[in-house]
This record gives C-alpha cells, sequence and structure tokens, in this order.
C-alpha cells in the first residue's frame, strides 16, 4: 500500500518563548514492511536542525530555536510504500539487544492487579506467541481506546485500573504484561492509514512489539486488535512513551502552550489497497 | 560474635597504633573531653553542615553526629588497601569502558548478560560513545568494612555521585582545632591536598577541544539537596561555580553558564545530580533539574561529565557479586580486596539458603541504598522477615544476601561513656587521565546505636576522623 | 582505554583554582540582589509597623481617624492579599498580617525566610559575617514566633528586627570584595529603599498637601512626624531645617535631599553609581544605566515646588513605575 502522511504539530505560546530546543522523532526508517519513498520536515520557524539517531536506532532531529517565538509548527510530509508482512518486523536497522526490553520503566512498571490479568488472559496458551495473541485479544477486549485523550503520563497500571486510555496507553499495558510473561517489549510510534478494516481511527497511532525468538519481533496493535498490517507505518520504538515520542521539547519562558496537532494519512491517490 | 576492636584486638591487647591515643583518653580530664565534644558540636552547627532527611518533616536540617574519638590506620594496613582501591576502582573503569564498548566480559562469560541490559542504569545512550580519556568513573567512594587484623572486604562501590568527602575534611579540620596536642604526638598524614587533586583530576579529563586552563563547574541539584552543603563546600575550595541546572544552557551543542556577562563556555561539569535527572530532552522528561540539551553537547565532545552518565551499572548490589572476577578479567591480577560472601537471590539454589537463613543474613534490595530496603535478620523482628520472605520469593533477582559480618568496632563516645561501635571506612577515590589518587584514610562512619551495624547518616550513624599514621 | 600511572608525586604544587575574573553567576548575582531587598524590607515594616503603633498610642481626644492600620497595610504594599485573609484592619491582625503570617508573602518572617534562603543558595558568594546575621536572625524569629508578645514585647521584636538589619548591612559594608558581588547586594537596598520611601509618600501624600496644613491641628502633627519616623528621619529633619515640621520640607527631605540617606535621590545617586561601577568593570554600559541616570537628572534639576505645582501623588506614581521599570531592566540585563 502507497500511503501518504501530512502531520503537523503546531505550537502557540501566549507568552513568547526565549528558546526552544526539540528533539524529533518524526522519520520512518525502511524495512522488510516499508519503503520510505520521500520524507520532509520541515519547522515553520528558523532555526538550527541536526539529525542524529538515538540509542534504538530511531531517527531524530535536532531543532533549536531563539526567540521571542509566539508560535511554531512542525510540518511533516511523506510518501511511503508498505507491505502486509503479518506483523514481522524485520530487515530494519536494531541497535540494542532484545534483553534490553525486559526493563521496567516509570510507564511501564506492573501492579498486582496488572500482573494477575496478564496471567489469567494467557493461562491457557502453550507458546509466547499464543500467549501475546492471547494477551493482545484480551486487552482489546477489555479496555476502551480512545481516538485521543487529554491525559498523558499516566503509567501502564493507572490505565489499567480505568480500562480506557488511548493507544499510547494500551500499548503500555501490552508491554508492562509480556515483560511480566518473560517476553521482551517495546513500545512504537507511527501511523494508521484509513482503513475500513480497523476498527480505531487512522492517523497518529502506538503499538507495541514483542521479541519471539523463533520470529523476532512482532506487532501487536491492541487497540485494533491485531498486529499491523500494511497500514501501518512504523516511525520510532523504544522502552516506553518516552524513548519513541515523537517531540521531546524543553523551553524558556513560553507560558502558556497551546498544542494543536493535525494529521493524515491516506492511502496515495490512483491507487487502491491490494490486500 | 565478637567483633575485633581497632584499639583492642580481639581481646584486651593494646594495638601499638592506639598506645598513645589510649593514654590521652585515659588521662585526659572527662570534664575537657565532653567540652571540646559540645565545642565540635558548636563547630559543626556554625558552618552549617548539615544533611536533609527525606521524609522527615520534622528536622529537614539535621547534623551528623561527630565523635572526637578518631580512628586509626597504621601505614602498611593503608599502603595495603590504597593498592587495593587502586586495582578495583581500575577495574571498574575497564569494565565501564568494555559494558558500554566492545562488551568482553560479555562474550566471555564473567558476568551475566541479562545482568547488564536489564539493568535501568546500564545507559542505552552511552553505548559506542567515547567518553573524553576513556574515563566513566573520577570518583569513586568503595565502602570498606574491617573483620580481623588482616582482612578488609569491600562492602560496596559507590561508581555514581559518592557523597561524604566534605565530613572527611571537615572532621580533620575541627580534630586539628580542637586537638592540636594530639597531632604534635601522632604523624597523621594529610587529607586537605583533596580539593587540589580533584581538581586536577577534572582539568585533566577535559575535552581535547578545550583551552588548558578549561572552565570547570559543579552542578548541583540545589539547596534542598540532602548534600547540597558537600556540594557548596566543594566548589569553594575548588575555587568553581557551584551551578545549578538553569544556571547553564546548551547551544549548539555546548554548554554555557549563565553569567552577569553574558553567556561563559564550560568544559568540564562536576555533576552530583543522577543520571536521571540531568537532561530532561532524553531521561526523566519531568526534572526540572537538569540542563536540556546537555547529553547532546556530552555526545559531541563538547563537555566532560564527572563521573560519566552510565557509571551506576558497576556499583549495582548484583553486578558487585561479581566483581572478583571483573578485578582479575580485567587486570589479569587476584583481586586485593575481597568481597563480602554474597549469595545472589536470582540463583535458586542460593535463594532457597537465604529463605531458610533469613534470621542470620543481611538482605539487600539490588537498586536500595542508603541503608533502606535492608532487613538485618539478627536485628529484625518476625514481621519484618516475613515481610522480606514475600519480597524475596515474589521477585528475588531484585535481591542479594550476605552474612552478617562482624564488623570491625572502634572507641566511640557515646551516653555511658567509651564504649566499642561497629564503624566502616570510605574512601575517595579519583581517576584522571594522569592516574589515581587517593588522599589516605578517607570517611569513617559509626554506628551509635549499640550492637547496631548500619552506618548510614540517614539511619543514625555518626562519623569520625580518620588517621593514617605515617610511622 | 584506562592508563594507570603508579603514584601521583606527593610534591606535586598546589594548584591554585583560577576563577576567570570576575565572572559571577546570573544567580549568584541574583540571589545577592534579592538577599539585600528582602532585609531592607522587613526593616521597612518594621519601621511602619512602629510608626502606627506610636500613632495609634495618641490618646482619642486627639482625633484619630481611626484608618491608621489599614493605611499601615497601604503603606506596606499589600491592600490585595490582606483582604483576602482579614475582614478588618485592627492592630491585632495587621501586626499579625505583617509579622509572622505565612500567607502574606511580603511578612517580616518570610522576608528573612526568603532572605536565608537566597543566602544558602549562594552561600559561598557571602561573607560568613553576612549569612551569620541571616542564619542568627532565622533562629532567632522562630523564638519570637513562638512567643505570646505584649506590646512591649512587641516594640522589642520590632527594634530587634532593626538591628538585623543594620548587622546585616554592616556586615556587607565591612567584610564584602568591592566587585561585582557587593555591588549586585547595593543595588537590592536602594531599589527596595526607593521603593518604601515611595511608598510611604504615596499612602501619605494626602497629609503632605497644602490643604491639610490650613487645617493645621494636632493630628496632622502626629501625621507628619509619624512619615518622618517611618524613615528615621524625625532628628534629620530638624537638624537640615532647623525649623517646625511642614509638609513641603518634608517631602522636600524625603524626595530631593541627598543629605538624607532614604530619600530618593540619595537612593539614585547610590543606584547610578553601583550601575555605573558594574558597567565600567563589564565594560560595557547598557539601558539599566541609562535608565537610572535619567532619573537621578530628573531628581536633580527639579524642586520641591515644582513637584507640588505638577502634583506629588503623581510624581511619586511616575516615581514608583520607573524604579519598578529599572528593577525589571537590572533583571533583564544582568540576573537571567
Amino acid at each position: 500500500m502507497r500511503i501518504r502522511i501530512s502531520h503537523s504539530i503546531s505550537y502557540a505560546y501566549a507568552e513568547p518563548a526565549r528558546q526552544i530546543t526539540q528533539i524529533l522523532r518524526l522519520t520512518p526508517r525502511d524495512h522488510d514492511g516499508q519503503h520510505v519513498m520521500s520524507w520532509r520536515i520541515e519547522p515553520t520557524i528558523d532555526g538550527r536542525i541536526r539529525a542524529g539517531q538515538d540509542p534504538f536506532g530511531n531517527l531524530t532531529h535536532t531543532f533549536s530555536a531563539d526567540g521571542p517565538i509566539s508560535s511554531l509548527a512542525i510540518q511533516v510530509s511523506g510518501l511511503i510504500e508498505t507491505t502486509d508482512l503479518a506483523g514481522i518486523v524485520r530487515g530494519g536497522l536494531e541497535r540494542v539487544p532484545p534483553e534490553v526490553f525486559h526493563r521496567d520503566t516509570l510507564l511501564t512498571t506492573p501492579d498486582e492487579a496488572l500482573l494477575g490479568f496478564a496471567e489469567e488472559a494467557t493461562g491457557s496458551s502453550d507458546s509466547d506467541l499464543s500467549r501475546m495473541h492471547a494477551l493482545m485479544d484480551a486487552l482489546h477486549a477489555e479496555m476502551t481506546c480512545h481516538p485521543t485523550g487529554k491525559r498523558s503520563g499516566v503509567g501502564a497500571a493507572a490505565a489499567f485500573v480505568a480500562r480506557e486510555g488511548i493507544a499510547q496507553d494500551v500499548a503500555h499495558v501490552f508491554i508492562t504484561c509480556a515483560r511480566h510473561l518473560g517476553v521482551p517489549a517495546r513500545y512504537v510510534s507511527g501511523y494508521v492509514a484509513q482503513s475500513d478494516a480497523l476498527p480505531h481511527a487512522s492517523g497518529a497511532h502506538a503499538w507495541a512489539e514483542a521479541y519471539l525468538a523463533d520470529y523476532g519481533w512482532i506487532g501487536f496493535d491492541c487497540a485494533n486488535g491485531l498486529c499491523p498490517i500494511d497500514t501501518h507505518i512504523r516511525v520510532a520504538a523504544g522502552l516506553d512513551y518516552a524513548d519513541a515520542a515523537p517531540v521531546r521539547g524543553a523551553r524558556k519562558g513560553g507560558d502558556g502552550e497551546n498544542l494543536a496537532v493535525l494529521v493524515s494519512a491516506r492511502q496515495a491517490d490512483g491507487r487502491t489497497a491490494n490486500q | 560474635m565478637t567483633a575485633f576492636d581497632e584499639m583492642l584486638g580481639s581481646g584486651s591487647e593494646l594495638r601499638p597504633a592506639y598506645a598513645a591515643l589510649d593514654r590521652w583518653l585515659k588521662e585526659a580530664p572527662p570534664e575537657t573531653l565532653a567540652l571540646r565534644r559540645s565545642q565540635a558540636e558548636l563547630f559543626f552547627r556554625r558552618i552549617g553542615i548539615t544533611f536533609a532527611v527525606y521524609g522527615d518533616e520534622e528536622s529537614t536540617e539535621r547534623l551528623i553526629p561527630f565523635d572526637i574519638i578518631p580512628r586509626v590506620l597504621t601505614k602498611p594496613e593503608w599502603t595495603k588497601l590504597e593498592k587495593g582501591l587502586r586495582q578495583r576502582v581500575t577495574a571498574l573503569n575497564m569494565f565501564l569502558a568494555d559494558v558500554y564498548g566492545p562488551k568482553e566480559c560479555l562474550k566471555a562469560g564473567i558476568i551475566p548478560a541479562d545482568l547488564v541490559y536489564r539493568n535501568a542504569c546500564y545507559q542505552l545512550e552511552m553505548v559506542d560513545f567515547q567518553v573524553p580519556h576513556g574515563i566513566y568513573c573520577h570518583i569513586a567512594g568503595i565502602d570498606i568494612v574491617r573483620v580481623d587484623a588482616d582482612t578488609f572486604y569491600v562492602l560496596e562501590d559507590n561508581a555514581r555521585t559518592p557523597s561524604g568527602v566534605s565530613y572527611m575534611m571537615e572532621n580533620r579540620e575541627v580534630m586539628l582545632r580542637l586537638f592540636p596536642e594530639l597531632f604534635a604526638t601522632h604523624r597523621v598524614a594529610p587529607v586537605d591536598n583533596y580539593p587540589d587533586q580533584l581538581l586536577a583530576t577534572l582539568r585533566s579529563v577535559a575535552p581535547r577541544s578545550a583551552p588548558s586552563d578549561p572552565t570547570i563547574c559543579l552542578l548541583t541539584p540545589g539547596q534542598f539537596n540532602s548534600a547540597f552543603y558537600e556540594h557548596s563546600f566543594l566548589a569553594d575550595k575548588l575555587g568553581v561555580e557551584l551551578v545549578e541546572g538553569s544556571d547553564l544552557l546548551v547551544k549548539d551543542d555546548v554548554v554555557y553558564m549563565r553569567t552577569t556577562q553574558g553567556p561563559k563556555r564550560v568544559d568540564v561539569i562536576y555533576r552530583r545530580i543522577d543520571d536521571d535527572f540531568i537532561d530532561p530532552l532524553v531521561f526523566r522528561g519531568d526534572s526540572v533539574l537538569g540542563v536540556p540539551g546537555i547529553i547532546g553537547a556530552y555526545k559531541a565532545g563538547n563537555v566532560t561529565l564527572a563521573n560519566a552518565v552510565g557509571t551506576g551499572v558497576a556499583d549495582d548490589k548484583a553486578v558487585y557479586s561479581y566483581m572478583p572476577e571483573i578485578v582479575k578479567f580485567f587486570t589479569g591480577e587476584e583481586p586485593i580486596l575481597k568481597n563480602v560472601p554474597t549469595f545472589r537471590c536470582r540463583e535458586p539454589q542460593a535463594n532457597a539458603y537465604v529463605l531458610d537463613n533469613l534470621d542470620k543474613l543481611v538482605v539487600k534490595e539490588v537498586n536500595g541504598s542508603g541503608g533502606y530496603g535492608m532487613l538485618v535478620g539478627p536485628h529484625a523482628s518476625k514481621a519484618q522477615i516475613e515481610t522480606f520472605r514475600k519480597k524475596l520469593k515474589a521477585a528475588p533477582e531484585g535481591f542479594i544476601a550476605q552474612p552478617t559480618l562482624a564488623l570491625s568496632t572502634c572507641p566511640t563516645f557515646v551516653a555511658s561513656g567509651v564504649a566499642p561501635r561497629h564503624v566502616d571506612l570510605r574512601p575517595y577515590v579519583l581517576s584522571g587521565a594522569n592516574g589515581i589518587s587517593c588522599v589516605p584514610g578517607g570517611l569513617t562512619r559509626v554506628a551509635l546505636k549499640e550492637g547496631s551495624l548500619v552506618v548510614n547518616s540517614s539511619q543514625g550513624g555518626g562519623t569520625k576522623d580518620t588517621w593514617v599514621l605515617d610511622a | 582505554m584506562h592508563e594507570i600511572v603508579r603514584d601521583t608525586p606527593s610534591d606535586a604544587p598546589r594548584l591554585i583554582a583560577k576563577r576567570p575574573d570576575l565572572i559571577m553567576l546570573s544567580r549568584t548575582a541574583d540571589s545577592l540582589y534579592w538577599v539585600s531587598r528582602y532585609v531592607e524590607r522587613a526593616e521597612y515594616l518594621a519601621r511602619i509597623l512602629d510608626a502606627t503603633m506610636r500613632l495609634t498610642n495618641l490618646p482619642s481626644s486627639y482625633g484619630g481617624a481611626g484608618s491608621e492600620w489599614q493605611s499601615a497595610v497601604s503603606t506596606a504594599g499589600c491592600d490585595d492579599t490582606f483582604a483576602k485573609v482579614y475582614d478588618e484592619a485592627n492592630e491585632r491582625n495587621v501586626c499579625d498580617f505583617l509579622t509572622f503570617n505565612p500567607d502574606n508573602p511580603s511578612s517580616i518572617r518570610n522576608c528573612f525566610a526568603l532572605a536565608r534562603s537566597n543566602a544558602r543558595a549562594v552561600r559561598t558568594a557571602l561573607t560568613s559575617e553576612m549569612w551569620d546575621a541571616l542564619n542568627g536572625a532565622w533562629l532567632e524569629l522562630q523564638r519570637f514566633e513562638k512567643k505570646r508578645m505584649d506590646r512591649e514585647e512587641f516594640a522589642r521584636f520590632l527594634d530587634w528586627v532593626k538591628n538585623v538589619s543594620l548587622v546585616f548591612d554592616g556586615s556587607a559594608y565591612r567584610t564584602m570584595l568591592r566587585d561585582d558581588g557587593y555591588w549586585f547586594s547595593r543595588l537590592g537596598v536602594y531599589v527596595e529603599r526607593a521603593d518604601n520611601t515611595a511608598r510611604i509618600l504615596d499612602v501619605k501624600y494626602h497629609v503632605l498637601l497644602p490643604a491639610n496644613e490650613q487645617v493645621g491641628g494636632s493630628l496632622d502633627y502626629f501625621q507628619w512626624t509619624t512619615v518622618l519616623r517611618e524613615v528615621s528621619a524625625l532628628t534629620a529633619y530638624h537638624w537640615v531645617y532647623r525649623e517646625a515640621v511642614k509638609p513641603l520640607l518634608i517631602a522636600d527631605l524625603l524626595i530631593l535631599n541627598r543629605r538624607m540617606p532614604r530619600s530618593l535621590a540619595a537612593c539614585y545617586e547610590n543606584i547610578s553609581r553601583f550601575l555605573d561601577l558594574l558597567g565600567d568593570s563589564y565594560g560595557r554600559q547598557g539601558p539599566a544605566q541609562r535608565q537610572a541616570r535619567k532619573t537621578l537628572a530628573n531628581l536633580s534639576s527639579t524642586s520641591i515646588d515644582d513637584i507640588f505645582q505638577h502634583g506629588l501623588h503623581e510624581f511619586i506614581s511616575d516615581f514608583i513605575t520607573e524604579n519598578n521599570r529599572l528593577g525589571g531592566t537590572i533583571i533583564e540585563q544582568y540576573l537571567q
């Protein structure tokens, strides 16, 4: 499938910012399931921008600008060709051994309720792969996933208590459970194209990947209840949201921030999906 | 269990190093000693050498009790200790360079790879990054305990931001003021050149791009940090600026201080902020103590952080148990300093033994520090033991256990007079581009409660001046 | 890889830490500036309370208007915060509010707390005498806070507050190196002092207006002397003018007379001088220097008759605005 992405992240400040630095993880890499045909990142104001990569191999752009800045937008556009590999992620850059993805993090700290749920949901499965599928299905059924939400930074345990959240939260819950079951798991941020096959809304999205000895990394999208198909574009991965966040920023001044995000992920013109 | 006494040995002998001190203790009129003790307390209060105890609202600023009876080490004892410390710190630095670089020790199976990879202190940001001059742990504090005349054990390595060195120096200062006569009868090796050595160490590790007279600063979390006194003490002694995160800014991967005359470039940062809080763009995003972009500057080679980011993987209590093998692997020598025998609860057999002997063992949380998250079996209640049993069964990999050591004791002033109390020792080891240095002695911490083995200041420990006799 | 050198020579020359000439962190300068401001403010509050107590001690036959305590709150510049905590401006409420009340960010207690915490953050930039003065004051304050004070005891407390300020100021004068640290600390004193003197005039300007002079009467006399007491200038007044207390001359003393250390002109003479010293040593003049010079020039070229002619109230309001603006400029130019 050929997918066109247009993503704009706009900030406005009631009090102009004196200085802004942002680390952007908004550029996908190639792997067997996706090929980046073109990609652009453009801030709307002048500043310095430097490309690099983080420890996980995610492509980063560090953008910094001096004020006074009263508004700023990061505009991303690109065209990408995807293939359905049933969620298997192969042929990409892996800088970190799977062993690392056993770690608990601030956003994926388990509590007893979560651990109990993880064990119960997977009790009758006989392999790690089937356990992960059982876990995904159970979370898809158990948790309500909203397209957008006001809350952010809610850990897995709190999201699970609420039985609801955005895709990010559900991914954290899955990761926490998988790690507890002894399976390395990581967080993925990306996009999902509009498709009738997906219950969850299109646009910016997040899911999880688990590492299984016989297959390598496989994606699990609990919000949609399926392993990623050719509608999914992988942009960045890490231990949790904090490692893969599209934007991490710091600023001096700039009180009263107002954030607006617009994303469109559509099949490119003139082509229909060939699934 | 009778502990070895630093003054009286295992019985009632008088060890020669303490002979003159013993005489003095017996001869000095009790009123004089009492007076000196209150003068010492006054001194510490006046200079404001306090520390904060977290979660204790009653008195957020407390004084660490100081005991006027010094702890004495002979030259031969120190020489051997120092050799061991140099070897240990060399190995720590080589270990860090290896786990963030070629990972030979993991390949050789010296230490299980998952202990490193799963460790939150193993900072992925540091993988394959060449730290300036190859040094990670510029300032190490190695906690040493003694069990008999010849045996010293390493209890713990502190490779992140070890504190307490200001107490080492102020303790000596107050002793010199109050008991000049003792220094006339003892040739005590000086410790007051520590700041000079630290400054030389920090200067030696400046990035190669820095001017020959690099600008150094000390980065503190601020005045509400428990060790703030020490931060300002050291900055003052080093003659460098004491900065908070908000005093620094990063532009084009270069770090600057905000001064009254505009930005001033910084080359070396002695940071007393933990990894997690040092850069909100890379580590904890909610940190207000750090400097956004500082890791970018570090990785661009424009600034040196001391200690390096990620040293915590070397002083983890689980990694600790592998230190003898690590020392041997990297230095090719037998370890001079022993480890306390340690049961790794991650190993099922060891854990089974630990669970059967909780009342005899000290159980420590792998990631705990400051004496918190610790069970001292022989002194614990049934309920405490059962709590730990549950924890150990639930997550054995989070714990290690050690036999309760008969830590050596040292004569100490207590309410009832002079009595033996358990002590440990934290020497400070500096590693720079021009080698390793270590001032003689270190900080002696003493457990003031009778029979107690917990010397941490947050748990009611005190300190003593530590003497290394030159002759 | 790591290189081991056997031993650092024990006779290595003692390294002398080289601090680049006159490097001062903006935060350090900021704290020095605010420490002085808070101490000065605490003293000012004590003076207001002291003067108000005297005024209200007068027999009621003198016909006191009864609004003295409200006026004290206004002079302290915290009408709004006071109204949030209390319904009535009486002696008890106002004394509590201006001394120990933790909800008043500018109470004497909070001034000392803020001064000490600023000092603590830049401990090594202060001399030990200055630190001792603040630290000692903070410990002593807690003793006062616990006591139930009668009027006499309260008067002693106010004296003690003034004394802390004297000791701190004297320590700074006697022990600080004469470099940027000292200059920033002095700037804090004089910017605050100018603000304080101007506030007294702002609240009391009506008793100084000619209309009141005709009314005459004892109350006015006491009001006028109260103004002088608030800036501890009653004796100075007689020395300078050698005549009975007159509103016009009081205003002259507090605004234009450079011999009077709390006058606006004297404050600006100092502000301008210390800013010039900073500018010279840093080799750069900026907006703060220009602004201070302009205000000083205004104060030098005007007469008290001019001021009354154009309106005392307007003059003072404008001054307060200008002085605040200078404070902001100093912060922008040096302290952030």
